[in-house]
């Protein structure tokens, strides 16, 4: 018999080929196939119901859905925006510190150590409306009588999330940003001290444009985690109250594994990728134009 | 006015002092140039009158005030950094304007002042360019630009040339040349090329170790050294240095050679010294300038030279040290040759071999 002869590119990029085909291509096919079926995974044989494009077609037209999507796309943008702000803030103090920068700067990781499950679980403990650590120290200061319901209130609940939320990120915002200020070159700066730049003028016109593409890196990566949220929000209000923090991925997680109905889920989770690949190239335009700006080529 | 005054500036990180209490007082539009080898304090003084480091001692007047503590944007100067530093996000015209906009000046005052500047620097066809996009020549002038569109009292350059390449330094030292003339101003200039600093200055300070060694106009201070220090910093070749011992009014080499005291010279007998002569003043008989009054002759082995077409660089051995000579109307020489050389006494040097200080009569 003659052997079959492949071509050596072939047979050296198989292995690849093969990892890559199990790892993703499979899934991502089986899932954008299912998306397309009335796939329960209480009943393996409706995988086989092809029913077009209805699950789109529902999705689109669920106000709970697009209710999540808003509140992600909220989520996003206040979180992103105070971490932003914060680890600036935290960056430009901690670059200050002449002794003890090395204790600190390790310090301000460890937020980022902890499972996000975790940081859920604190915070859901932190502001639990009878034995929370906030409204103990609120009334224990007489600042108010009654027992907040921060978890329990629709508002407050998110405010809640987007307080844990900042808590555990800030840090790599933080620490992108100090990356940035060490490699700002010291001559313009002097330069801008000179040219009779203030110290505010000197950050607004100098520091800020140097570290503009360090702040949009961060943006990119931070809006992929926080487009993905899940764990945090799942442990503190699982959703609730009322579907009053329900994001998108709560949303595709209760309805693919708790109501089963995973071929609805897909399609949900399909429609939501956008979300995340629209900020994505949204930050990486802004890197790239920052860059440019920069001069220092794209 | 734009004097500029040191009194007493010292300087030091901690315990260690870099500045060594320097006096300079600074006309009005007069170009001077600190020079003198890496680490001698020259830049860190420039810095202190720029205001970018505080000063530890002493005090420094630009124009009749003490700017001590001033912060760098109230004492009216401007610099050009070594490194340009040009703000990479901005084009050449923002780059140029930036500190009249941050002075808050009407528009039309700026853009007059830009396109001046830009005018005398030749940067008119790069003012909408980023200085990514620029060659490290018109980076320089970009630098120079921004440096005189405020008309400071006072200008500081540091090191503002030795990034270039060598055929560029010497255009952008004609331009800075072209720009004092055009600009009259004073300016604080601060390089480690005695070339430069020969080239450009009014009057030279001349530094080593954070003390200053002499101040004096460029032919001053190549035709009259104080020490053997600035004796061999400035002037190319450096000067040649021989060991001696006075005797009977002549040097006596440690090879038994003697030359006579040079005019103008005074040393106590026995007195050890160092014979200083530059190569423009040792010449191969036949091969030099009509002889002078005071003239010696001596003999040398040839062990290298170095032909530069009009000239030829002689590289000989005396009393166990190199002699630099040079020859005129050169012909070849074969290494090895034994050749007389006549010595302009009248432009010789002579000091003490122990502190290096000329022995001026």
């Amino acid at each position: 018999m003659k052997s079959l002869k492949l071509p050596p590119w072939l047979v050296l990029l198989l292995p690849a080929i093969i990892i890559l085909a199990a790892v993703v291509l499979i899934p991502l096919v089986l899932s954008l196939y299912s998306s397309f079926t009335a796939y329960k995974l209480t009943r393996p044989d409706s995988l086989y119901r092809w029913i077009g494009t209805f699950n789109y077609e529902k999705a689109i037209g669920d106000a709970k859905f697009w209710a999540a999507f808003g509140r992600t796309v909220l989520l996003l943008t206040v979180a992103l925006n105070l971490e932003m702000l914060f680890g600036l803030g935290l960056a430009l103090m901690v670059s200050k510190v002449t002794r003890g920068q090395r204790a600190l700067r390790t310090m301000m990781m460890f937020p980022m150590m902890f499972s996000p499950i975790l940081v859920g679980f604190q915070f859901k403990f932190i502001f639990n409306d009878n034995v929370g650590l906030v409204n103990n120290a609120l009334q224990s200061l007489g600042i108010t009588d009654q027992a907040i319901p921060w978890l329990v209130d629709g508002n407050l609940a998110m405010f809640s999330i987007i307080f844990a939320e900042v808590w555990t990120a800030t840090s790599v915002f933080a620490i992108l940003i100090l990356a940035g200020l060490y490699a700002i070159p010291k001559d313009p700066l002097e330069a801008a001290k000179v040219d009779g730049c203030t110290a505010w003028q000197s950050f607004r016109y100098v520091t800020l444009p140097f570290l503009m593409p360090f702040i949009y890196i961060a943006m990119a990566i931070r809006s992929l985690d926080v487009a993905r949220a899940y764990d945090i929000v799942q442990i503190m209000t699982n959703g609730g109250p009322a579907r009053r923090t329900e994001l998108l991925w709560t949303l595709i997680g209760r309805t693919g594994y708790v109501d089963a109905r995973m071929g609805y889920a897909n399609a949900m989770g399909y429609i939501s990728i956008f979300l995340a690949i629209f900020f994505t190239v949204f930050f990486f335009r802004k890197l790239t134009a920052a860059r440019a700006e920069l001069g220092m080529g794209v | 006015m734009a004097q500029v005054h040191l009194r007493d500036v010292v300087k030091n990180y901690g315990p260690l002092e870099v500045v060594h209490s320097i006096n300079l007082d600074i006309a009005d539009n007069e170009f001077v140039v600190l020079v003198g080898p890496s680490g001698c304090g020259k830049s860190t003084t420039l810095r202190m009158i720029a205001g970018l480091e505080e000063i530890s001692g002493g005090e420094i007047f630009i124009g009749d005030n003490v700017v001590n503590d001033l912060p760098p944007r109230e004492r009216n100067i401007s610099m050009v950094f070594q490194n340009y530093a040009l703000y990479p996000h901005m084009t050449v015209r923002e780059n140029l304007g930036f500190s009249l906009k941050i002075a808050k000046r009407p528009q039309a005052e700026i853009d007059k002042a830009v396109d001046e500047a830009a005018e005398i620097l030749s940067l008119t066809p790069l003012l909408d360019r980023k200085p990514g996009a620029l060659s490290g020549g018109q980076r320089q002038r970009v630098a120079m630009g921004r440096a005189i569109v405020r008309h400071p009292d006072v200008f500081l350059f540091d090191e503002p040339l030795s990034n270039l390449d060598a055929k560029l330094r010497t255009q952008m030292r004609v331009e800075i040349k072209k720009l004092h003339q055009k600009v009259r101003s004073t300016i604080v200039y601060v390089t480690h090329d005695q070339v430069e600093a020969m080239t450009l200055a009014d009057r030279i300070v001349i530094m080593r170790d954070g003390h200053i060694e002499q101040i004096g106009t460029p032919l001053d201070v190549f035709e009259n050294p104080v020490n053997t220090f600035v004796a061999t910093f400035i002037g190319s070749p450096p000067m040649n240095l021989l060991n001696g011992v006075v005797r009977d009014g002549a040097v006596v080499l440690e090879d038994g050679t003697t030359v006579p005291v040079p005019p103008g010279y005074q040393a106590r007998e026995g007195q050890a010294v160092q014979l200083g002569m530059r190569a423009d003043n040792v010449m191969p008989v036949g091969h030099s300038l009509p002889p002078t009054e005071h003239m010696a002759q001596i003999e040398m082995d040839v062990n290298l030279t170095e032909p530069l077409g009009t000239e030829t660089l002689l590289f000989a051995e005396l009393a166990g040290a190199e002699v630099q000579a040079k020859m005129l109307n050169p012909r070849p020489v074969e290494a090895g040759e034994r050749m007389t050389f006549q010595v302009m006494l009248d432009k010789c040097h002579l000091f003490d071999a122990e502190s290096g200080a000329a022995l001026r009569g």
